[in-house]
């Protein structure tokens, strides 16, 4: 159920995100989600696309180093405490939470999907779904609008 | 008026310092035949026996000694005493993993710090002297070098050694140094400091330094010596033959002279190993002449240089070699520190990182930095940054334990270090010397 996160390797300098989307962009790739981490040298673009498998041979193709991390995708209602509820389940069953971001995409319908990155992939899924928030698999988010 | 501490020897005229040479290079050959098989496997290899050694003219008929042959013999393959007769080491990088080991038997110590002593002389040093010795202790050969040198002299010796620089400008103060010895680039910083703290040359009588381990520039000589009115001289040597003061400038202060009643000096074609005439520019060559416990035999040196028998205006007639211009091999110096990029690729590779790697050597503040760029490979990047923090910790430190010297790491995209015809441009130099 988890969904694929693909994270890229850049270095901290001018231009270095530019040149990687525009190699997405040249190929056609749409992105639903991205976020970065960054330290003094180097960062890491994380983001959730269209098409995990079509993004992975571009990057290859273009010699960037990526890896391919499992995340959690949580639907959440665009009201206020909707993210709290999600995260106090999660509290509760002791999942550690390592990084979360938002989707770009998901408004229209006035819910929004979560990516989160857990220690435990399975039992926070477990929790969630028991919790009865909704999880996105990698079909939905491809074809989020 | 000039001084020396052994005057017959350091002023003696051509025909008899000759002599001495030829005596105890013949003496030397002898012991080394003796009780050096590794070597004695070299001159049989190359079909010489002791018969064909009949005077220093026959010295080109000897095999080289590389740093590669100090590897293979480690660690203690080139010893020519017994252990017992030995009382102590020192020792500095090999090109790999392992390090060079030199041993010593007291009289070759006593050698070493007369040659260390003669320099301190040479620099104006008598038993009137305060002499802070800010060269590192231990087994660099810096300190323990100008130490014993400074009491052979009878100075006042002040033992420092490096670091802590606010304490060094204390003792230099409170207890009035007159000469301070260490690596010019840490001459440079203690004069900045001291500008700092506003003490300058009236406040402090220092009157000479006595700066090596690392080349320097003229235009760095000036700058200490007008910040700190002293007058800088510099040192020469190298563990593999004792450590400092093979050779030494004197106040002509162009040039060092080479203790060639110690050290015999060659200049060859680093490609056709010719040995090149007076004069000319190559790498230079020693042959301990009275070691005992680590006698080398025409030692290459890798370092590129010219020698001198013009008169010199302090008296001295020892032949005088210019400051090294270059190396013949990749060894790079680094805040005195011997680093060979190929101890750098060996950490890389033990932790599992690609060898591609650019080292990129700077000088901040009149202080050498080393910044070690590696490129990242799918095997050891991962999502996690504080995964990626921890391997990079390992470096830094790994790269510490095997250098000794602190580096920065910095990774790197992949095919991002420059590449000329195809080769990755392993080290960029931007220091102005």
């Amino acid at each position: 159920m988890a969904i694929k996160q693909i994270s890229v390797f850049l270095e901290n300098k001018p231009g270095m995100l530019d040149a990687m989307t525009a190699v997405l962009a040249n190929a056609g790739i749409s992105l639903r989600a991205l976020s970065l981490a960054e330290t003094k040298d180097f960062g890491i673009v994380r983001m959730i696309v269209y098409d995990v498998y079509e993004t992975a041979t571009v990057l290859k193709d273009n010699e960037y180093i990526f890896s391919m991390t499992p995340v959690v995708a949580v639907m959440i209602p665009d009201v206020v405490g909707g993210l709290n509820k999600v995260l106090a389940a999660l509290a509760k069953a002791q999942v550690n939470l390592e990084y979360m971001y938002s989707t770009l995409a998901g408004k229209e319908s006035g819910n929004a999907y979560m990516i989160l990155r857990v220690e435990d992939v399975q039992k926070a899924e477990e929790t969630l779904r028991a919790g009865g928030f909704r999880l996105a698999d990698q079909d939905t988010m491809s074809e989020l609008a | 008026m000039e001084r020396y501490f052994q005057k017959d020897m350091e002023c003696a005229d051509r025909e008899t310092m000759r002599s001495i040479q030829n005596e105890k290079f013949l003496r030397q050959v002898k012991h080394v035949w003796d009780n050096v098989p590794y070597y004695r496997k070299k001159m049989e290899e190359k079909g010489v026996t002791l018969d064909d050694i009949r005077s220093i003219d026959d010295i080109s008929k000897l095999p080289f000694l590389s740093k590669a042959d100090l590897r293979d013999a480690y660690p203690y393959g080139l010893l020519g005493t017994p252990l017992k007769d030995c009382v102590r080491i020192h020792s500095t990088s090999g090109t790999t993993g392992k390090r060079v080991v030199a041993f010593y038997t007291q009289k070759d110590v006593d050698m070493w710090e007369e040659c260390c002593a003669r320099a301190i002389t040479a620099a104006g040093g008598t038993d009137e002297d305060v002499c802070q010795v800010s060269y590192g202790y231990g087994l660099f050969t810096g300190g323990a070098g100008l130490h014993g040198g400074s009491h052979k002299v009878g100075c006042l010796t002040i033992p420092t050694s490096s670091g802590n620089t606010d304490r060094q400008i204390m003792f230099l103060n409170d207890l009035q140094a007159t000469i301070l010895c260490c690596t010019p680039s840490y001459a440079a910083y203690l004069g900045e400091r001291m500008k700092e703290m506003g003490l300058g040359p009236d406040d402090i009588p220092l009157k000479a330094g006595i700066f090596g381990a690392e080349a320097w520039s003229e235009e760095m000589r000036q700058d200490i010596q007008n910040t700190m009115g002293i007058k800088a001289y510099d040192i020469y040597g190298l563990t593999e033959l004792s450590g400092p003061g093979v050779s030494f400038e004197c106040s002509a202060q162009s040039g060092m002279h080479i203790n060639e009643d110690h050290f015999y000096a060659e200049i060859i074609d680093p490609d056709t190993e010719e040995v090149l005439p007076l004069g000319s520019e190559g790498e230079l060559v020693f042959t301990s002449l009275d070691k005992e416990a680590f006698p080398l035999l025409r030692y290459r040196t890798r370092d590129i240089c010219c020698l001198s028998r013009e008169k010199c205006s302090c008296g001295r007639t020892l032949v005088k070699m210019m400051k090294p211009k270059g190396r013949s091999d990749d060894m790079l110096i680094i805040r005195g520190v011997n680093v060979f990029p190929s101890q750098i690729e060996a950490v890389l590779l033990n932790q599992g990182y690609a060898a591609n790697y650019q080292i990129i050597v700077d000088r901040v503040n009149n202080t050498d930095t080393l910044d070690v760029h590696v490129e990242m490979t799918p095997e050891m990047f991962t999502d996690n940054l504080g995964e990626i923090d921890r391997r990079q910790k390992a470096l830094v430190d790994g790269l510490k334990s095997m250098l000794g010297i602190k580096a920065k790491v910095t990774l790197v995209a992949p095919k991002s270090i420059t590449r000329s015809e195809g080769k990755a441009v392993r080290v960029i130099d931007n220091r102005k010397i």
